[in-house]
């Protein structure tokens, strides 16, 4: 009972006070009112284009994507004949498919542990102000800028069992010429190695700028208290690379995930499918046979690893940077 | 056909651009009315000598007839089979297009977006039809409907170098059976020479050998029963048989080295170059291993000789069946009435005839044979003439989803990766999946 008649009582006391108060913030309650307006209109003028475009490109398409698989159809007319779920049946039935998938987790694999710690040690060794040190960061980078189909072409001449540099080199030392992209056990591993060489010129700049950012003194002070070059590494750079890293990683893993435009030139999938990926076996199955829904249904698959992926990935490592 | 040119064509997110360009080409560019009518043909000639040939044919039409004005479009192959399901549907459909008939030209009948072409061919008491050889008509027609305009065909047979063949001590002549053809396989491995070039990174140049010998073991009844999934469909024993009898061949490793990377223009080139002594090729081989050899000139004319695909002992096929492509020009639903009467005049005997002597094709125009002029390609034209069956290439004729399997599995079974009953278990599946 006693509180609530103090609180009347105060109640009375702070009624005039308040009023003198409000007029300010009713003021400023204008202001942001107006400041809100003002707001609306931007979102009304400028929101709508950006999200028509979006839905009309991004989601719509998606959507419909999702909608075809369940449909068994060739791209003709309209989808009529529904199926439900078989078309992921026989997805997931496939051989090829399988091998996809595989040859997709290899990818990531191979990035993860091949690609970046080679860029970190690149990056480590041109991060410092040497003379020449543009000039290979140049060197290094250039194959990144190079346009992914360009690339394939380019080493496809190089592995070419005939004509290219791979058959020169064996012969020199007296081989048998090798048909790398031929062999559908090493396809993959020439694959690997394109991949490798395109990409890593990325991460190694995405290194350098992280490096650049690490405070000198922490370093200076390692230095001074006795840490070798491995530990300084170790106990200092790396812990502060962290952010990058992750980031590093993420790319790489959502990079391997759409790999398409490389293969093409260089394999085609082949040979017997042991150098597809989902992103090929979808051009492959879907487009080029003309099954759409089968096609749309690899899309659904791809879109949801991708998806849960990228959030997990966020949500578990990149949740502080 | 060439998968570098597909690569290079559709990259992933260069078919989503393309797409958003010509969605918004088309809302703004519909509907340019003319005095004249346009008539738009679309084709994938990458040859300047042959689209000059075109050109004049078209030029002197349009002089016959000053109110209509042809229009080429061009497409890349590979392009122009992912994009003509769009295209059909949009209102920026060609009047005419290339086909390859069979289950393609099926589907894309089934669909409405084409021309009945029935009527055209009976009018004037069938003028039009009784101008075409009756084999490519019907080719043409699904369930008594005719729905493209003839245009050439083709034959697949052996090519081989004569040189090699003195070489290694082995004679065309002698090669009657299949077993024939093994005993000369072995015997030109032997002497130290490749025997056959093959495109087993395209896959479909491999497949023409599992074709011919389905059709040598099992006949056209075998086939055409699969086709309609009757009996035991693809899993039927001569079929399975003729998987049997590429293994053989397989198991001798007559290809080139490397073979199940290279595309065709390649396997072209290396017989071009003289480095194997056969190829299973069709009508346009000599022309193009000329252009694909390293030094540019290829083998010479008389150096190449020719052979049939041989029967194989205790088959239900003829040896006069004959597997090769049929052309035509399909006809979309609202062409004008000039596109047609362009159509046959393209294709009228007169202008099949100096296309042959061009070395384009192999007419189907009645009368028009006398233009082949080419040895090689007259003896093909001769072995057309009588044929008993003329079949359509199995991945066209089965339509584009079988097909391909078709291509995939018999790469498969000449590399030894896959028993031939599993690879007509994977036809069947794909098959059966489609009905």
């Amino acid at each position: 009972m006693l509180p609530t008649n103090e609180s009347r009582t105060m109640a009375n006391i702070s009624v005039p006070s308040m009023t003198a108060a409000a007029r300010p913030a009713r003021k400023a309650a204008n202001r942001k009112s107006s400041v809100a307006h003002d707001r609306l209109t931007v979102l009304l003028i400028f929101l709508p284009p950006a999200l028509l475009l979006f839905t009309l490109f991004v989601i719509m398409p998606m959507g419909e994507a999702a909608w075809y698989s369940l449909y068994k159809w060739n791209g003709y007319g309209t989808p009529t004949e529904f199926i439900g779920l078989r078309n992921f049946q026989v997805l997931f039935r496939n051989a090829a498919f399988t091998q996809a998938l595989m040859n997709n987790g290899l990818i990531i694999v191979i990035s993860i542990c091949i690609q970046v710690p080679l860029a970190i040690w690149l990056a480590t060794m041109l991060a410092h102000r040497i003379p020449g040190v543009v000039g290979f960061r140049l060197i290094f980078f250039l194959p990144y800028v190079l346009a992914d189909v360009a690339a394939g072409l380019i080493w496809r001449f190089v592995y070419d069992g005939d004509y290219g540099l791979f058959a020169a080199i064996s012969n020199f030392f007296g081989f048998a010429n090798p048909y790398v992209l031929a062999d559908k056990d090493v396809a993959i591993y020439a694959v690997l190695g394109v991949i490798v060489w395109k990409y890593f010129g990325f991460h190694m700049m995405l290194f350098i700028a992280g490096l650049q950012s690490v405070d000198k003194s922490v370093l200076e002070a390692a230095e001074i208290d006795g840490a070798t070059g491995w530990q300084k590494f170790r106990y200092v750079t790396l812990p502060l690379l962290g952010s990058t890293l992750r980031l590093s990683i993420f790319f790489a893993v959502v990079g391997s995930l759409q790999l398409f435009d490389m293969i093409m030139p260089l394999t085609g999938g082949g040979p017997s499918n042991s150098t597809q990926t989902m992103v090929t076996f979808l051009y492959t199955y879907g487009v080029m046979r003309m099954q759409v829904g089968l096609g749309s249904a690899v899309g659904v698959v791809l879109f949801i690893i991708c998806v849960t992926l990228a959030f997990g990935y966020k949500r578990i490592f990149m949740r502080h940077d | 056909m060439n998968f570098v040119h597909k690569g290079a064509a559709l990259s992933g997110r260069r078919i989503v651009s393309i797409a958003a360009a010509a969605g918004i080409s088309l809302l703004m560019g519909a509907g340019v009315a003319s005095a004249t009518t346009v008539v738009k043909w679309m084709h994938l000639e990458l040859d300047p000598k042959f689209l000059g040939v075109w050109e004049d044919i078209a030029k002197k039409y349009e002089a016959q007839h000053p109110d209509v004005d042809i229009q080429m479009q061009f497409l890349e192959n590979e392009a122009f089979k992912a994009k003509l399901p769009t295209l059909l549907q949009s209102d920026d459909v060609p009047d005419f297009f290339f086909s390859w008939g069979g289950g393609v030209l099926k589907q894309q009948s089934e669909t409405g977006a084409l021309l009945d072409l029935t009527a055209a061919l009976d009018a004037d008491g069938g003028k039009l039809r009784k101008a075409y050889t009756p084999a490519s008509v019907d080719g043409l027609t699904f369930d008594g409907k005719t729905w493209a305009i003839p245009y050439k065909v083709g034959l697949v047979s052996f090519f081989y170098n004569k040189a090699l063949f003195a070489k290694a001590g082995v004679k065309a002549e002698d090669i009657k059976s299949w077993a024939d053809f093994l005993a000369t396989v072995k015997k030109i491995k032997a002497a130290g020479i490749v025997p056959i070039a093959g495109g087993g990174g395209e896959k479909w140049p491999i497949h023409f050998y599992w074709s011919y010998l389905v059709m040598r073991e099992g006949g056209q009844k075998v086939f055409e029963a699969a086709k309609k999934g009757e009996g035991e469909g693809f899993l039927d024993p001569a079929i399975i048989k003729a998987g049997d009898d590429l293994a053989e061949l397989g198991k001798l490793e007559p290809f080139q080295p490397g073979y199940l990377g290279a595309t065709w223009p390649q396997t072209l080139g290396v017989f071009g170059d003289g480095k194997a002594a056969i190829i299973l090729g069709f009508e346009g081989t000599e022309a193009n291993q000329r252009k694909n050899a390293g030094d540019g000139k290829g083998l010479a004319s008389d150096n190449i000789g020719r052979f049939v695909f041989p029967t194989v002992e205790g088959g239900a096929g003829k040896p006069t069946d004959t597997l090769g492509g049929l052309n035509g020009w399909a006809v979309t639903k609202k062409a004008s009435k000039e596109a047609i009467d362009f159509l046959a005049f393209l294709t009228n005997a007169e202008n099949e005839r100096a296309m042959a002597k061009a070395g384009m094709l192999l007419p189907v125009a009645v009368g028009a044979d006398d233009g082949v002029v080419n040895p090689l390609l007259a003896e093909s034209g001769k072995q057309l003439a009588g044929s008993t069956w003329h079949q359509n290439f199995f991945d066209q004729d089965l339509g584009a989803a079988v097909g391909r399997v078709v291509n995939d599995v018999s790469v498969e079974i000449v590399s030894g990766q896959m028993s031939s009953k599993d690879g007509a278990q994977m036809i069947q599946d794909a098959f059966e999946l489609e009905q």
